[in-house]
């Protein structure tokens, strides 16, 4: 069991100097930091929460703001449940990470474990004296945002998970932060724990909150900060409601972020500085980009410090600091390879000076035997004037196995007309290999996402 | 619009679509003679299907692929009173 290396985050805010005017805005609830560094909403159990391994099962991702605050440095391990993650994963993930506690908000989570302690949350919050003793560099279990099968489990602390935050500039208005993302998922996370250790506030969104209403909130709480992914941001950019926010910064990652969704939002804020990060749950903050472009500097490879990089077979490889230690359980396999680094499975290829994103390596469509990355075939298309967002696919096909087709979505609806089509498809053969063109393209409404923001892409 | 200028339009708009130089069609015609090339015909096969609701290459029964264009219209044809059988 490892001794703390760092200070506990609720050690952490009650030593902030301006926790006064701190909050944790949810949708319904707006809670002051200062309430929340010297009160519990864990009805008195903290103290047996101490030492053991916890799951937290949370329906609003307040509450789970709240838990991971409290029991930071006093449980063991918490096991952040994902909103996505089904009542029929719980057995086999609590078993897995050896938990003997829940904590949930709502209604008793469909788990039954014997002699484990149940604690609900509940608000108010009650004022705590003395808390705990912080003794443990607390296990964060976090789930890999899988597309089939159980999630696997990654094990991160607090100091990895924190490495990328630089400290707040003491002068700079305190930061109000805000994120499209789930804060129970890794891009989440960072962005809580940003607002937590650096003198900010955050909104946080609802569960199932429309986007339209969580703009106007935003709007309402002044976010300066607010990040997302570049689908979370396209689908922004169509509400007339993204017009209540004036971000100070803004920035994406987990997706691509292609030319396209940069300049929209170079357009939309101007003088806002924009910048793409990227991360993934078990690679931990890998970099950021703040150039305005898409890709990154080939020169980042070379880069010594706590993050380094390489390419080997085409994707990026990461060895890191921030990288999770382990996944939970034995069967998952070993997480980094023998050099310790990480293949994140993107896959990337230089053009001049820069690397740019090309898609997943699992995500390719085979035509007839030669390779296509989704992705390459909508940063194009997404960079005509009328489109907000595409997606690529296979389509299955009798002579060549595969297919490409695409899913257009236009800015305005009712604008579907013949020279839109036409005007994509020519720029499709103008920058794309044939067999990378579309071979049908058609206009749809919308487009579904995943739980995490990301675009849904159907294998297959 | 019958089944075979359905067929003869859409060859001519893929070969359009890809650079290739489409040869004079007839029934005779041997598909591997006309200039496409298999992306051709995996485009012509899936926009048809588009179009016509038919793809008679994955309700076939048999493995079979047409050598004439003539085969090819049949196949659809075949294809299409099949489907309005149904």
């Amino acid at each position: 069991m490892s001794p703390p290396d760092r200070p506990s985050l609720r050690a952490t805010l009650r030593a902030s100097p301006r926790l006064s005017d701190r909050w944790l805005w949810g949708r319904d609830e707006a809670l002051a930091l200062a309430e929340i560094a010297h009160g519990s909403c864990l009805g008195g159990h903290l103290e047996q929460l101490a030492g053991r391994s916890v799951l937290l099962r949370t329906g609003d991702p307040l509450f789970a703001a709240l838990a991971l605050i409290e029991l930071d440095g006093v449980a063991r391990r918490i096991v952040l449940c994902p909103p996505d993650l089904t009542d029929a994963d719980l057995p086999l993930a609590a078993e897995t990470a050896g938990v003997d506690a829940v904590v949930f908000d709502g209604a008793l989570p469909a788990l039954r474990l014997t002699d484990a302690l149940f604690v609900a949350m509940r608000l108010p919050l009650t004022p705590l004296g003395n808390p705990p003793v912080a003794a443990f560099a607390t296990e964060w279990v976090m789930f890999t945002s899988g597309t089939s099968g159980v999630p696997k489990m990654v094990i991160h602390r607090l100091a990895g998970l924190t490495g990328a935050i630089k400290p707040a500039a003491t002068g700079d208005a305190p930061p109000v932060w805000g994120t499209f993302y789930d804060i129970r998922r890794y891009g989440g996370l960072q962005i809580l724990l940003r607002a937590l250790l650096g003198e900010g506030s955050l909104v946080i969104a609802g569960p199932r909150e429309p986007i339209a209403d969580f703009l106007q909130r935003l709007g309402h709480c002044g976010v300066t900060h607010l990040t997302g992914t570049p689908s979370h941001w396209r689908q922004a950019l169509l509400r007339p409601a993204a017009r209540a926010i004036a971000p100070a910064y803004v920035r994406l990652s987990g997706e691509i972020a292609d030319q396209a969704v940069l300049d929209s939002l170079k357009e939309f804020f101007p003088g806002v500085p924009i910048g793409h990060a990227y991360a993934s749950t078990e690679a931990g903050v890998g970099f950021e980009v703040n150039d305005g472009l898409e890709g990154f500097p080939a020169a980042f490879l070379g880069r010594v410090g706590d993050v380094e990089m390489r390419v080997e077979d085409g994707s990026l490889r990461v060895r890191s600091a921030r990288t999770a230690g382990a996944y939970v359980g034995d069967a998952a396999g070993p997480l980094v390879g023998d050099d310790g680094f990480v293949d994140t499975g993107d896959m990337v290829e230089l053009r001049g000076d820069r690397y740019h994103f090309v898609g997943r390596r699992n995500g390719v469509i085979n035509v007839g035997g030669l390779k296509v990355h989704p992705e390459e075939v909508e940063a194009v298309i997404n960079r005509h004037p009328a489109v907000r967002m595409s997606l690529v696919r296979g389509r299955r096909n009798p002579i060549t196995g595969a297919i490409v087709v695409a899913e257009v979505v236009l800015h305005a609806t009712g604008e579907t007309n013949g020279t839109i089509k036409d005007e994509i498809m020519a720029a499709c053969r103008r920058d794309l290999s044939p067999f990378k063109t579309p071979a049908s393209l058609r206009f749809v409404p919308a487009l579904a996402m995943t739980a995490g923001g990301k675009l849904e892409r159907v294998v297959a | 619009m019958t089944v075979r200028s359905a067929i003869l339009e859409k060859f001519q708009d893929v070969a359009a679509r890809l650079d290739k130089r489409l040869a004079p069609l007839t029934d005779e015609t041997v598909l591997l003679d006309s200039g496409l090339d298999s992306l051709s015909f995996a485009i012509i096969v899936a926009t048809l299907e588009d179009d016509l609701g038919v793809d008679p290459f994955t309700t076939a029964e048999d493995v079979y692929f047409p050598v004439t264009f003539g085969d090819f219209v049949a196949f659809y044809d075949n294809a299409l009173k099949a489907d309005v059988a149904a």
